[in-house]
């Protein structure tokens, strides 16, 4: 049986962080000297506890490098990221990671994947057993538990992925380009499912995409990033009522933020391709 | 549970063929069933290939040595296959041909079993280390094209006896393969399962065992058999030249005393041993592989 307590939110959890994310004056650059790359300009967001928030930019812009800065595989070259006031120093399982694809260790099973991370924090064979069963459920896929990763279609593969980002208790959900990969069917179907998991489990998303329509369904914030070297342009308040549906593409309020932030990532790609082109 | 969360989403309909899908439900155990190995008719076809081709080379051995056939190669001094299978009998009946393969053997599973331990550890600390790669790999591509046969004289006045300068010979044959395909292997691992072990809280340690080793090991498990074949023509250049028992000096000593038939018993012999051997590390690397045969 699906162990509801257990979903509680970090916001109403005082065991673990709550997931306030600092980022402070953060500029990021590959290299040195003359093959010196810059990344991300200088950026400054706080995402509250709990929130819901897309980094929308177009390709090429440094949004996933900003995400790999939170989770820790990247360090900035300035500034510094907070996670509930601490820096963050390296990858850890306050923050839970979803990567594009194949992300899964294909030599274990689905249930292994999901028990890995509570292995990992030092919980007794049962117990994470008991807890990757309980977060296959959340994603509706316990009985697929003995199958290996490649077994599995995209989609179900994604969610194993973050059945497995949450099985830690992140106070955190780092997500990038989760669906990138997958078909629009599929995309519409994993979007309503997370917001589903997001509602039940509480953590703050970070969502990375290049994907408008993606940004403005799920987000209460939409980060619009400007072309490399990227930083963060516009900071677009989605006032739509939880839970969404995918009908609510229609309605008048979805249409105008949509808009709205088209027509800024419009302006930022033609800037891109041009430079690209130049 | 909420019904949103239970929907199935449809198989994606990807450009790339993936692997039939497996979006059913397993079928339900309907009690105990016996499973015999089953052999599928594609399985059936290839063994009789085999056979075939086996029997086409019999023959063709026949005919060119029972027609004394001379054609720029000369068959006129070549045993028929029936002469060398009367000698294979008479030689499996002594208790000295016995001894010969028994020797080999035990020199290859001391060899091998040293160069399997070493190579996989410098292969893997290669793979992990900057510094241990960039020391070691000098002396692997400068010793690795020595052949074998180049080694005898240097390996005689090295080691202590014939036997261990045997050992060392075959051992360094073995070793390359081994490191070369470790290090391999350990390069391949995806950085994306490296970063997304991390991030659930694993250590160097954690992800050196959960991922760096099992990501190497498809690549290991083809080191451990082409380094199984490469030992024993290493051995066999040990033991011509050096060496009272063992295969090699069998098939060796044959071509001295001027006896046809045993030179090709000794070589088919070898020949047998070698597959077998490469069959059996292929056989006891399968179970560490299995979840590849699940995902293809």
């Amino acid at each position: 049986m699906l162990d509801i307590l257990k979903f509680k939110a970090p916001q109403q959890r005082d065991d673990i962080g709550k997931g306030r994310i600092e980022v402070k004056d953060v500029s990021i650059t590959f290299g040195k000297g003359k093959s010196a790359y810059r990344a991300t300009e200088t950026t400054d967001i706080t995402i509250e506890a709990g929130e819901f928030v897309c980094i929308l930019g177009p390709s090429g812009c440094g949004k996933s490098t900003l995400l790999n800065a939170i989770a820790g595989y990247v360090e900035p070259s300035t500034g510094a990221v907070l996670v509930d006031g601490k820096e963050v120093r390296k990858p850890g399982p306050d923050r839970g990671m979803v990567f594009q694809q194949y992300s899964l260790l294909p030599w274990k099973t689905v249930y292994e994947n999901v028990a890995f991370g509570p292995r990992m924090a030092g919980h007794s064979r049962t117990e994470s057993g008991s807890t990757a069963n309980t977060f296959l459920e959340l994603v509706g896929l316990k009985k697929f538990g003995d199958r290996y990763p490649a077994e599995l279609s995209g989609g179900m593969q994604q969610r194993v992925g973050i059945a497995r980002a949450l099985a830690n208790y992140p106070s955190v959900l780092l997500m990038d380009e989760p669906f990138g990969a997958l078909d629009a069917q599929t995309r519409l179907m994993m979007q309503e499912s997370l917001l589903d998991i997001w509602r039940k489990f509480g953590t703050t998303v970070v969502f990375v995409t290049h994907d408008v329509d993606e940004a403005v369904f799920l987000a209460d914030r939409v980060l619009i990033m400007s072309a490399a070297p990227g930083r963060i342009i516009e900071d677009v308040r989605i006032d739509l009522p939880r839970p969404r549906s995918t009908d609510m593409a229609t309605e008048p309020a979805y249409m105008q933020a949509r808009q709205h932030c088209l027509a800024t990532i419009k302006a930022e790609s033609r800037k891109s391709f041009e430079s690209q082109n130049a | 549970m909420s019904q949103a969360l239970k929907t199935t989403e449809t198989p994606p309909v990807n450009a790339t063929p993936e692997p039939a899908v497996v979006a059913s439900p397993a079928p339900p155990p309907a009690g105990p069933t016996l499973r015999l190995p089953r052999i599928s008719a594609a399985q059936l076809g290839n063994l009789g290939l085999v056979a075939l081709s086996l029997t086409l080379g019999v023959l063709a051995w026949h005919l060119l040595t029972a027609n004394n056939v001379d054609f720029y190669i000369n068959f006129q001094n070549v045993p028929s296959p029936w002469r060398v299978f009367d000698a294979f009998v008479t030689h499996v009946q002594t208790g000295i041909f016995w001894t010969h393969i028994g020797v080999s053997m035990r020199r290859i599973l001391i060899s091998y079993s040293l160069a399997c331990a070493l190579g996989i550890g410098i292969g893997l600390v290669m793979g992990r280390s900057r510094l241990a790669r960039a020391l070691i790999m000098p002396y692997i591509e400068v010793v690795r094209p020595i052949p074998a046969v180049a080694w005898i004289p240097l390996a005689i006045l090295m080691w202590p006896t014939e036997e261990s300068s045997i050992i060392y010979i075959t051992f360094l044959g073995a070793l390359f393969p081994i490191v070369l395909n470790t290090l391999h292997g350990v390069e391949q691992t995806p950085e994306v399962l490296v970063r997304a072990t991390q991030s659930l809280g694993a250590s160097r340690w954690d992800v050196f065992r959960h991922v760096v080793i099992p990501a190497a090991l498809p690549s290991i498990a083809a080191g451990l058999a082409i380094g199984m074949g490469v030992s024993w023509f290493s051995l066999l250049a040990g033991e011509i030249i050096s060496g009272q028992y063992g295969i090699g000096y069998f098939t060796w000593n044959a071509y001295s005393l001027i006896n046809y038939q045993d030179i090709v018993v000794g070589m088919l012999v070898i020949g047998f041993l070698g597959t077998g051997s490469t069959a059996a590390v292929k056989l006891l690397t399968a179970p560490m592989l299995a979840w590849q045969k699940r995902t293809r």
